[in-house]
């Protein structure tokens, strides 16, 4: 494997007395889907939250192409093109899609009226519209508010909020848990279109089933450091379940 | 794995008439010219009449500036109950402070003093808003209960200053112009002011990114926190905001009453929040709009009126503002529910 996209070292995080991760690593390659799985309390939404700049680790390090960086803030991450899903659906449902997939991010007509404030509606609603599209985000209008989008839709705006804007790395943290099997289908078919145009995805799931259907590549987190690594085409539900129970362990764990 | 669907429909905004329909500002502006209607009907020279028609506008005036204000606060998801206090507050220290620049009776004042005073108002207003917006968004008290607070003190703090009794000299050029004048061939001074703060509401609200963010810290906080937009800075100015135009309301009625009205205000904030919830803003934050108060505000006034014109017993109207009032509360809580349910 060439230089990583995003690699973290050795990370260790306390809370208090809990040592939730222990020298923790991992690595995202460009254009590929990587699930990080592991069982309750393994640290993956610690891990993740190290990642996305929400938490600072104790130590350890964090690589962009190689280079080391300091996410101290979500702001830092996502200015370096590092985006995050939550898994509680972070959109406005009474805004239409096109306001939630600009929030915090919008365009503002030209000259004086910008200068005042005035946003740029129809241009954002014309280029959401293509975004949308590009990522096969089917909406009937932008111009309803997302509270009255079904669970898959409202899902898959949030996503494509994330996504529009990350150049290098989606984190997503369980983006199908309450979705139905058709809206989840839907979600699946967003993240490999991210997959398609090189951006880095990060999945947190516990539906092993869809890890190995979306995934590239599996890493196992337990009891905070990363226990085992799976080529997704070649693991199996058993690998995948041992590991995360510690019946398999392919890491030195020295 | 094939796509679910490759043709992407063009994003398109739904119909005028669609949007109208599923918008409460429609019904209940509706409401308000069925009102209109049935008392004009019931005593054509009564509401219709011009003289009316201008002291309803011109008693809603202050109510009206306070409201706009408020608009901003509840969609935010938040309340402001302490408008009434603040304005009276903000008259209080205007009036003391134009009497002073003219060494105690500003009655003949001139331009330059009731400028200063105007601008003490404001400025009086500010500071309760910021204060206000400090302890709601940053040290995180609910919003009911700082500006319960501030009600409250804003008040006292009023009647320290003036000893409890109201101030009575204001400079009769203020009284002449803004408090009983007209403009444009007609229209009373008042009730310009406060069309020009609605529509800068309305401006404000539906077009720039600082209404934008208003809908959005109330319709989800935490997910317009992590899309970076400064929550604690915006709410701060939005409660800033209402103090302002509760302390233009405070110049606005010291100018029409010429007297700084110390025990008028007590119901203010509930006037406001009835004005503004008919309006079809949502209690629950993320949905309103300034127009929808503009109408909201009127129905009070209008049952108001009506009753008196056509000579039914007047404490009739409030409970038909509180069965409108519940009422429009009640089918936003349907809505909701009917949308929350998908």
């Amino acid at each position: 494997m060439s230089t990583p996209l995003l690699e973290a070292r050795s990370l260790v995080k306390h809370y208090g007395s809990v040592e939730a991760l222990r020298g923790a690593s991992f690595q995202v390659a460009a254009g590929e889907v990587v699930s990080l799985i592991g069982d309750n309390g393994a640290g993956k939404s610690t891990f993740i939250k190290c990642l996305s700049g929400a938490e600072q680790p104790d130590s350890g390090e964090i690589l962009l192409e190689g280079k080391q960086i300091q996410l101290d803030s979500p702001t830092t991450a996502r200015a370096l093109g590092i985006e995050t899903v939550y898994q509680d659906l972070a959109v406005a449902p009474d805004l239409d899609p096109a306001a939630n997939l600009y929030l915090g991010r919008e365009i503002r007509r030209k000259g004086l009226l910008g200068a005042l404030g005035m946003l740029d509606k129809a241009e954002m609603r014309r280029r959401a519209s293509e975004e949308f599209g590009r990522l096969g985000v089917t909406l009937q209008s932008v111009d309803v508010p997302i509270g009255a989008l079904s669970g898959g839709q409202r899902q898959s705006v949030a996503v494509a909020r994330s996504v529009v804007w990350a150049s290098k790395v989606v984190f997503m943290d369980e983006p199908t848990a309450a979705l139905g099997v058709v809206q989840r289908e839907r979600v699946l078919d967003v993240i490999r279109k991210v997959r398609d145009q090189g951006i880095g995805v990060v999945l947190i799931s516990h539906n092993m089933p869809e890890v190995l259907s979306v995934s590239d590549r599996v890493e196992v987190l337990r009891l905070g450091k990363r226990v085992a690594r799976f080529k997704a085409s070649e693991a199996s539900l058993t690998d995948l379940v041992g590991a995360m129970t510690g019946a398999l362990v392919q890491e030195d764990l020295s | 794995m094939t796509t679910v669907t490759d043709s992407v429909a063009p994003l398109e905004k739904q119909s005028l008439g669609r949007r109208l329909a599923g918008a409460n500002t429609l019904w209940i502006a509706l409401v308000l010219i069925a009102l209109i209607i049935v008392f004009g009907v019931i005593d054509p020279s009564g509401i219709l009449n011009i003289t009316n028609l201008q002291f309803l506008l011109i008693e809603t005036a202050v109510l009206l500036v306070l409201s706009v204000g408020m608009t901003f606060v509840i969609i935010t998801s938040g309340i402001d109950l302490s408008v009434g206090s603040v304005l009276v507050f903000s008259g209080i220290t205007s009036a003391l402070v134009m009497n002073a620049l003219s060494g105690g009776d500003s009655t003949n004042a001139g331009w330059g003093v009731i400028i200063i005073g105007g601008l003490v108002a404001l400025v009086s207003g500010a500071a309760w808003g910021v204060l206000n917006g400090l302890l709601i968004a940053r040290a995180k008290i609910p919003a009911l209960i700082v500006t319960l607070g501030s009600f409250g003190a804003a008040l006292g703090a009023g009647e320290l200053l003036t000893g409890g009794s109201d101030v009575r000299t204001m400079p009769t050029a203020l009284a002449r112009s803004l408090g009983s004048g007209t403009l444009l061939g007609g229209i009373p001074t008042m009730v310009v002011v406060a069309a020009v703060v609605a529509a800068i509401g309305v401006w404000l609200l539906s077009t720039t990114r600082f209404g934008r963010y208003t809908y959005a810290i109330g319709s989800n906080e935490v997910a317009a926190q992590r899309t970076g937009i400064g929550v604690t800075r915006h709410l701060v100015l939005v409660y800033a905001l209402s103090g302002v135009l509760a302390g233009l309301a405070g110049f606005m009625s010291l100018a029409y009453f010429t007297t700084t009205t110390l025990t008028s205000h007590g119901t203010d904030n509930l006037n406001a929040i009835a004005g503004v919830v008919l309006g079809g803003t949502s209690l629950f934050g993320g949905v309103g709009s300034v127009i929808g108060t503009v109408i909201g505000v009127f129905i009070p006034a209008v049952l108001n009126k009506g009753f008196t014109i056509i000579g039914v017993n007047v404490f009739w109207q409030p409970i038909a503002v509180a069965i409108v009032l519940v009422a429009a509360v009640w089918f936003d809580q349907v809505r909701r529910r009917a949308r929350n349910q998908r």
